[in-house]
This record gives structure tokens, C-alpha cells and sequence, in this order.
């Protein structure tokens, strides 16, 4: 006889295999993708307590530097994913070194200025070709032999890579580790007072988060065949705070259940210009005031009394 | 022609005019971020957008009531700031108690709200106001030729943000806002009404940010992004002169509007970079900021 949550895992996994069928490839690997940088993003908001509106410029660089390895230098799949990761966790590496050195609301500016000078970087840089973006990547055969132009095959590969990075994170969030980070998070001078080294422990989650999120820019590049500057401008940060603030921060699904959803309502609303970013807006306020644990924070003790987990 | 490091002295000075305008507004924003921060707490994501307003005010009230400059000098920043302690006494309030971080995400929630309001109804393209005819033309310095307009933004700045730093320094109102800042609790028992006090600072905190708006309208064309993308500076600025004091912040926007405008003279390419890469060299050297406590 099988625990609860493992039958709910499993009918998550089936539904996640057969949605293809039913529903448009291409948004669910959007969703997909959005749903890792969320996760990503919500390792270092939700278990370290650092809020960073700057993590685009790790989505937007690494899809760049995915798209150039791909296009100009003619690398496999899995060499120009790689070559995004290495990129995001370096660029992640350097950033983070210095915006760990501040916390709070400080950090969060600090990221947002990082991230900004990144945007203005790719807008000037030869290499992302500016306002046109590096356009027409080739998907290539993964390994020399998958070929990723069938957008199923590339479904299951991105959602492989989904599947892997939750279960990446998870393993993290529960090693020692996390706990460091939880500790750090819900008391900082405690946790130094008990001879940890605080900032190795907040860079180590930040280029971590770097990194993964480097891995979704990096797949949203290999689907869309696209680089552009739009990943890297401050609305994709502060997109992704909504993916995890509205699914539920600190939830290892919430962030998957934000992403979805603010995706469905960018293509919902996609025609109406700029009633994207009044209705994003005024979800961050409802959510700020009246709905702190997001919908998986909120559904999770409901789920619990009925034998699952969230 | 007298030469400066191989650079003519009159670009220099043109850009070293321009570094002092953005000086001027770094200053009125940045002043305003630190006051509300100072007493709610709260990092404003809202002032950028705020700012816009002002300047829409403005050319709201060119177009649709025959206003000039003068009276929007005069109205935007009161419809502002009300709109600001509206905002403050519905909202903000209720986050008083919770951590910081919720202060910014729901600000930059109406921020989003604002700004997508506006490119709603009036695009992106940027709408022209004509600098008001007391101020327009220049004089010719002999060395340079200064834009009448310019040098009263830069005047009028100076004037503002001196005059809020005396008002708070030297007042007894200001005494009261210092000694609420510090221990909110303690100035209460006093029998000081500390929640108006917050109202009314949010009110003018954003109300100097709508006179920017304003004062910015003739010289950048009026439209709905001209606040985000200055607000994101303004944040460096803030991280670099810290937010514990208000004179720190004035000089610090001063003096980083100059830096930009040598920039601009020497690299051109590292212009709007360069306020982030001393961010990042602060960072290294004196993590809590030229002005500011350790945070």
C-alpha cells in the first residue's frame, strides 16, 4: 500500500506526461521554465529570507550566452545550457560576494542596481544585438543524437530538467545545509554565535539560486529560440518575486503553482498591453496585504489534514 | 580655446551643467526616499512612479485646464501627496508591524499599477512641455552658455532639499520627526500623535517627488516610464550615501550626478553605468554606505 503523497506525486507526474496532449506544448515548457526560476529564486527568499529583485540578470545572460554558444559557435544543446549555468553562477559568484555584504531592504536595492547595470550592459554589448535580441537559435540534438526541433521530445527534456532541479532543491532545503540557511534566516546573530560562517553560507545559497535560474533562462532560450533584452529588464525580476509571493514562499510547489499561473495570465492578456502589468500590480498588492502565505502557504495545512504534504 | 585634460572646457562644463541637473533630481527623490524610510521603514518603490505623476499632472493641466507651469509647481505635489497619504492611510499602514521587504513588494505592486495605468491611456511615446516662457532662453557666461531653465531646476533644487534639511534640523517639528525616527514608541508617550506625523511625512515624501516630476517635465519629454528607470539610480544613490541622514543624501546626488557628467565627457559608454560601479566599489570598501550606520 502506497502513502498519500506518493499517489499524489505519481498523478502529478502522469498529468504532467499526458498534458501535452491537451494542452499548448509551448506554454507548458514556458510555464516549466518560469516555474524553475521561480523555485530557484524562492531558495534564497524563502529559506535564507534575502529578497533579491535582480535575479533577471542571471535569466536574461545566461539565455544569452546559450543562444550566442548555440548560434555563433555551433555548440550542443547540453554544452550551451551548461555554458548559460557556468555564467549565471559566476555572474551570480560576483554579485552576490558583494550584495551579501548588506541585508534586508538594502540587499534587494543592491540587486536591483546590479541587475539594472547588467541590462544596460546588454543593451550596449555587440554580442546580444540589442533591442533585435539574438533571434533564430538553433535547437540542435542533445548529446549529438535527440533531436529538440519535436517540440514533444523538447517537452520531456525540459520537463525532465524540471523534475530534476525540484528534486535538486528539495534535497538541499532538507540537507544540513538548509537547515544553516533556515537558521540564518529566522536568526541571524544566533546562527553566528553558534560558529557559523554566516556570508560563506548566504553566497553558497546565492550562487546556487544564480545558477538554476541560469539553467531556466538557458531552456526558456532552447524553447523560444530567442535571447532578449526583455529577460533581463527589471519587470522579469520583479515577475518572479510574484511567481513565488503569489504560489506561496518557502513551499517546494509554490513557486511551480505562482509560475503557472502569472504565465497563463501573461498569455491570457497578452493582446490588452498594458493590463499585464496593472492586473501583476494589483496582484502583488492583494497578495502583500491580505494573502502572505500564497496559495500553496494558504492550502497546505488543508492538504496536511487530509494525510499530504505540501 | 581653453582645453582640460585634451577635452574643450565648455563641453566639460555643459556636461558638468547636465551631471548637476541629475544631481538635482537624485537629490528631491532621494531626500524623499530617506524621510519616509527615516520614520515607516518602508523603502517607497511607488517614488518613481509618483514622480511621473507630477509630470502628468502638469501637462494634465497645460492641456485639459489652460494651467501653466507656475500653478502646477504649485498643485501637482499637493494632489500628489494627498493621493500618497491616501495610499499610506489604507495600505502602508497595515504593514507596519510586518518586516521590511513587505513595505517595498507592496509599492512596487502600485508602482506596477500606476505606470501600467498610464502607458494605458497614454502610450509610451514621450509628450513635450514647453519650458515656461519666464525661463526660457540663457545667458552666456562668456565661458558657457547656460540655459536659463537649467539653472533654476538645480537652483530650486538646492533650495528644497536645504530648506527640508533646516525645517528638520533646526525645528521643533523637526526635532519631534527626529526623535520619532528614533523611538516612535517614546515620542508617543509624549503625547505626540506619531501615526499623523508618519501621514503627513509620506505626504510630503511623495510630494517632493511629484515637484521633481514637474520641474522634470520641460526638460525630459512627459511619459509613464520616465519614473521607473530613474528610480532604480536613485536606489544606488540611496545604497551609496546610506539613508541615515538627509544632508549625506543631498551630497551624495550631488556629487554622483557630477561624477555621471564626467563620465559623459571622459567614457561616454559608462555613463549610466557608472553610478553602479561605485555602488559596487562602496561595497567592497565601506559596506554601510558614505553616510550611514551600519545597516
Amino acid at each position: 500500500m502506497m502513502s498519500k503523497p506518493r499517489i499524489a506525486i505519481l498523478l502529478l507526474l502522469a498529468v504532467a506526461v499526458i498534458a501535452p496532449h491537451f494542452v499548448y506544448p509551448v506554454f507548458l515548457m514556458k510555464g516549466l521554465c518560469f516555474a524553475i526560476f521561480a523555485s530557484a529564486f524562492d531558495l534564497l527568499l524563502g529559506y535564507v529570507g534575502l529578497l533579491s529583485f535582480g535575479h533577471a540578470m542571471f535569466f536574461g545572460f545566461s539565455a544569452y550566452v546559450t543562444s550566442h554558444m548555440a548560434k555563433t559557435w555551433g555548440f550542443t544543446p547540453e554544452l550551451a545550457i551548461l555554458g548559460g549555468v557556468a555564467t549565471a553562477a559566476g555572474m551570480g559568484l560576483l554579485t552576490g560576494w558583494l550584495a551579501i555584504r548588506r541585508s534586508g531592504i538594502y540587499f534587494a536595492m543592491v540587486t536591483l542596481a546590479f541587475a539594472q547595470m547588467m541590462y544596460f550592459l546588454a543593451v550596449q554589448a555587440p554580442f546580444t544585438h540589442g533591442e533585435d535580441g539574438i533571434q533564430g537559435v538553433p535547437r540542435g540534438k542533445l548529446f549529438g543524437l535527440i533531436d529538440l526541433n519535436d517540440t514533444l521530445v523538447l517537452y520531456y527534456f525540459v520537463l525532465l530538467v524540471f523534475i530534476g532541479t525540484i528534486l535538486f532543491l528539495y534535497r538541499i532545503v532538507h540537507s544540513p545545509f538548509g537547515q544553516v540557511l533556515k537558521a540564518i534566516r529566522d536568526n541571524e546573530p544566533r546562527a553566528i554565535s553558534l560558529g557559523y560562517e554566516v556570508e560563506r553560507y548566504k553566497l553558497l545559497a546565492f550562487v546556487l539560486s544564480a545558477g538554476l535560474v541560469g539553467l531556466a533562462g538557458s531552456l526558456k532560450s532552447e524553447v523560444f529560440q530567442l535571447a532578449s533584452l526583455a529577460d533581463v529588464h527589471w519587470h522579469a525580476s520583479g515577475g518572479v518575486v510574484l511567481m513565488a509571493l503569489l504560489g506561496g514562499v518557502g513551499t517546494v510547489f509554490g513557486p511551480t503553482v505562482g509560475a503557472f499561473l502569472v504565465v497563463a495570465i501573461e498569455n491570457y492578456f497578452a493582446e490588452a498591453g498594458a493590463w499585464v502589468t496593472i492586473i501583476q500590480g494589483a496582484i502583488f498588492v492583494v497578495c502583500v496585504l491580505l494573502f502572505r502565505s500564497g496559495i500553496v502557504g494558504v492550502l497546505a495545512p488543508w492538504l496536511k489534514r487530509h494525510g499530504l504534504k505540501a | 580655446m581653453i582645453t582640460f585634460f585634451g577635452i574643450p572646457l565648455q563641453a566639460l562644463l555643459g556636461q558638468l551643467l547636465l551631471g548637476l541637473i541629475n544631481g538635482a533630481f537624485y537629490a528631491m527623490l532621494s531626500l524623499g526616499l530617506a524621510l519616509i524610510f527615516g520614520l515607516l521603514n518602508i523603502v517607497n518603490f511607488a517614488h518613481g512612479a509618483l514622480y511621473m505623476m507630477g509630470a502628468f499632472c502638469a501637462w494634465l493641466m497645460l492641456n485639459q485646464l489652460g494651467l501653466g507651469y507656475w500653478a502646477a509647481l504649485a498643485v501637482a505635489p499637493v494632489v500628489v501627496g494627498l493621493l500618497g497619504m491616501i495610499i499610506e492611510r489604507t495600505m502602508l499602514c497595515r504593514l507596519y508591524k510586518l518586516d521590511h521587504l513587505y513595505g517595498l513588494l507592496l509599492t512596487f505592486g502600485l508602482a506596477l499599477i500606476i505606470e501600467g495605468m498610464f502607458r494605458q491611456l497614454y502610450g509610451i511615446s514621450g509628450m513635450p512641455y514647453a519650458v515656461p516662457k519666464e525661463l526660457q532662453g540663457g545667458w552666456n557666461l562668456g565661458i558657457m552658455y547656460l540655459p536659463i531653465y537649467r539653472g533654476w531646476v538645480v537652483l530650486a533644487s538646492i533650495v528644497v532639499c536645504g530648506g527640508t534639511w533646516l525645517v528638520i534640523e533646526k525645528t521643533k517639528l523637526g526635532s519631534y520627526l527626529r526623535a520619532a525616527t528614533e523611538n516612535p514608541t517614546l515620542v508617543r508617550a509624549f503625547g505626540i500623535n506619531v501615526p499623523l506625523m508618519v501621514t503627513l511625512t509620506f505626504g510630503f515624501g511623495v510630494a517632493l517627488a511629484a515637484f521633481a516630476g514637474v520641474m522634470a517635465a520641460p526638460i525630459y519629454s512627459v511619459n509613464p516610464l520616465m519614473g521607473s528607470n530613474l528610480i532604480i539610480v536613485v536606489f544606488a544613490v540611496v545604497v551609496i550615501g546610506g539613508m541615515g541622514s538627509m544632508a549625506g543624501a543631498i551630497l551624495t546626488s550631488f556629487g554622483l550626478g557630477l561624477v555621471e557628467g564626467l563620465t559623459k565627457v571622459f567614457y561616454p559608454e559608462a555613463a549610466s553605468t557608472v553610478i553602479f560601479v561605485v555602488m559596487a566599489v562602496l561595497l567592497l570598501i565601506k559596506p554601510a554606505g558614505l553616510f550611514g550606520k551600519k545597516a
